[in-house]
């Protein structure tokens, strides 16, 4: 069976603060193991956000999307999304509101779903995540934990 | 020496047009045009922010880690980082011959990398262009457009390129940063479950496959001219051949072609590939020009990828695949195949090879196997080539006693096509851009040139018209004369 609660990050893990995404899914799968109240969540990751993830949203009933940002306001922002046409159709890096789209276009109306931007400064190869960003990180944890209790899938 | 709109002679009395995205984390491009007060064409130069810093993030790691490892150097095609890393780690184990089972595993592995990624490109990045032209309405020049036009389309690209990352994930163990494949052989073979599991698609993608064929036949059946002559250029090639000529995408000896067609090596040992092929540079690039040493820097360029190896092999050793082959080459006389063009078509025919040839592994009982590693006397160097989605690409390691990586060296696809690339651009602005007004539409003109490369960049790249733009026509004062910008939005403004 489907979880009901999808978190998905994404992001290079060897490119300083790009690995906001994925290290967030890391700490926040285990939180969940710890919380069964919260239900069934399912973690994934990946280097970048693609057409073929729409396909992941099938059969949710709460979607976060988790990302470093160079532009969001420190230490994360966290926001309802819905789909839309945007800058990433048709790039190699799509935005979560476009595999929304994506969703729409071919399956139905797709779940309520949320981007969690977590401010990050420095992406460059071969760099680890900066202490800046380990702050923001954990700002942003403490965030989703109020989001997934806040919002009951049943 | 230059090429033929490489350099002006009077740079400084031209307006200057760049064509500049943004983007995060993958290399990206710039395209620089200058023009006269008559908007003639004296100068264009394709730039790529190359993937700097690569050999540095590998040295001092132990080899057996690179595997992994090079994975992150790009979100594009990390599956053929992979697999060429662990072929030039083999050689660095001393290990001749895989066995039967981890070879099947990692052809299945690169040929589910094929698969998705073949299937991103044309139906995701490229259709747009196709199914709408390329100076068609920016709105509707992108996947929403041909959803909303061609459903089945969409949807069909979106399963195809899902099917080919289950295949990833199921023979590299796991979604991203598989481990599957380990200097001297791999670490799992598939379950019986794991193989029912995917040939309940495989007949399915093998179809989708032959229809994304006939997709692009029928677009170049209806636009035959122009797609003819869009960026057409002659070019050397070169790629990669088994011992009897057949296309093979994951082993096999170097074979390159003059301009002609003549050829200039065939089954060269790519162990020595610095005999035949040398990196040049340009000042105004960061970028390398490979060029063939027989030739020389001049006239030594050359070009890799789809169209390359689909026009120079002698067969396709899957039937369908082969009669798609042999009906490309034939088709009005032999234009499409060489055409710029001519990539998507011969991307497709590659889509549909990889179909089958997962489906027949698939069918084959080693892939359950249970040997799964090779050994052999330890070397000092080593280096592994596989044809990747985009073309050729090498990896050369030196490993020291202590199993460190002391020496890497990488040519990329998109290396190999730098000069290839940039030519067909100033084809394109010959074309298209001499003596007109620029506009958003002709700019486009310009990607789709760059797109049919499927180029590392083309996450930048295709994002023109959709990311953050501006083109500006600078006066030789610098002052801006006018400039074309597009935003978040995908609008387009003129101010």
């Amino acid at each position: 069976m489907t979880a009901p609660t999808l978190i998905f990050g994404w992001g290079n893990p060897s490119r300083g603060d790009d690995a906001l995404g994925p290290l967030f899914v890391e700490h926040f799968a285990e939180l969940a193991r710890r919380h069964p109240e919260w239900g069934e969540v399912e973690c994934l990751t990946d280097f970048q956000l693609q057409v073929e993830h729409a396909l992941d949203l099938q059969g949710r009933r709460r979607v976060l999307f988790v990302d470093a940002s160079i532009d969001a306001p420190a230490p994360y922002s966290l926001t309802r999304i819905e789909a839309a046409r945007d800058a990433s159709f048709t790039t190699h890096a799509m935005s979560p509101q476009a595999v929304l789209r994506v969703f729409t276009d071919i399956e139905d109306e797709p779940p309520p779903a949320w981007l969690l931007a977590i401010r990050g400064l420095h992406f460059e190869l071969g760099e680890g995540l900066g202490a800046a960003a380990r702050e923001h990180l954990a700002a942003a944890l403490l965030a989703a934990v109020e989001w997934i209790q806040d919002r009951p899938t049943d | 020496m230059t090429f033929e709109l490489e350099t002006a002679t009077h740079p400084e009395q031209l307006r200057r047009v760049a064509i500049e995205p943004v983007s995060r984390v993958e290399g990206h491009g710039k395209v620089t045009i200058l023009l006269d007060d008559d908007n003639k064409v004296h100068q264009v130069r394709l730039h790529i922010v190359e993937f700097r810093g690569f050999e540095k993030f590998i040295q001092g790691r132990p080899y057996w880690e690179v595997p992994v490892m090079v994975q992150r150097l790009c979100g594009i095609c990390p599956v053929s980082h992979h697999l060429a890393a662990s072929k030039a780690l083999d050689m660095v184990m001393g290990v001749k011959q895989l066995t039967p089972t981890a070879e099947k595993m990692r052809r299945l592995m690169h040929y589910g990398q094929m698969l998705q990624s073949h299937a991103l490109h044309f139906f995701h990045l490229s259709s747009p262009d196709l199914l709408f032209g390329f100076g068609s309405d920016v709105a509707s020049r992108n996947i929403v457009g041909v959803a909303a036009a061609h459903p089945e389309v969409a949807k069909k690209g979106v399963l195809l390129r899902k099917y080919g990352q289950e295949v990833i994930r199921m023979t590299a163990g796991k979604r991203v940063h598989g481990t599957g494949s380990i200097p001297g052989g791999v670490n799992k073979s598939l379950s019986a479950e794991e193989r029912a599991e995917l040939l309940k698609d495989a007949y399915q993608m093998v179809a989708w496959s032959r229809e994304a064929v006939a997709i692009i036949r029928g677009l170049f059946e209806q636009n035959l001219a122009q797609y003819n002559a869009f960026g057409r250029f002659r070019s050397a090639s070169m790629c990669m051949v088994r011992a009897d000529g057949a296309m093979d995408l994951y082993h096999g000896g170097l074979r390159a072609r003059d301009i002609d067609g003549k050829p200039l090596f065939d089954h060269f040992d790519y162990s020595r590939y610095w005999e035949v092929i040398s990196e040049g540079v340009k000042p105004w690039s960061y970028m390398k020009f490979p060029f063939f040493n027989s030739l020389g820097p001049d006239d030594g360029s050359y070009r890799v990828g789809p169209l390359s190896r689909v026009t120079m092999c002698d067969s396709i050793p899957t039937p369908l695949a082969d009669k798609e082959r042999e009906d490309f080459l034939a088709y009005d006389g032999g234009s499409a195949a060489g055409a710029t063009l001519g990539y998507h078509w011969a991307r497709m025919i590659e889509m549909l090879h990889a179909a089958e040839s997962i489906k027949d592994l698939l069918h084959d009982d080693d892939i359950v196997g249970s040997e799964l590693m090779a050994t052999g006397e330890r070397q000092e160097r080593g280096v592994g080539v596989i044809e990747a989605p985009r073309g050729t690409l090498i990896h050369h390691y030196r490993v020291d006693e202590n199993d460190q990586v002391i020496r890497a060296n990488l040519i990329v696809s998109t290396t190999h096509n730098n000069q290839a690339m940039n030519t067909a651009v100033r084809e394109v602005a010959k074309q298209y851009l001499d003596g007109r007004e620029i506009t958003e539409g002709l700019l486009n003109h310009i990607e789709v040139a760059i797109r049919a490369f499927d180029p590392c960049l083309s996450c930048a790249t295709h994002a023109l018209g959709q990311m953050p733009l501006e083109a500006a026509i600078v006066g030789a004062d610098g002052s801006v004369i006018d400039s074309v910008m597009r935003d978040h939005r995908g609008l387009t403004r003129e101010t």
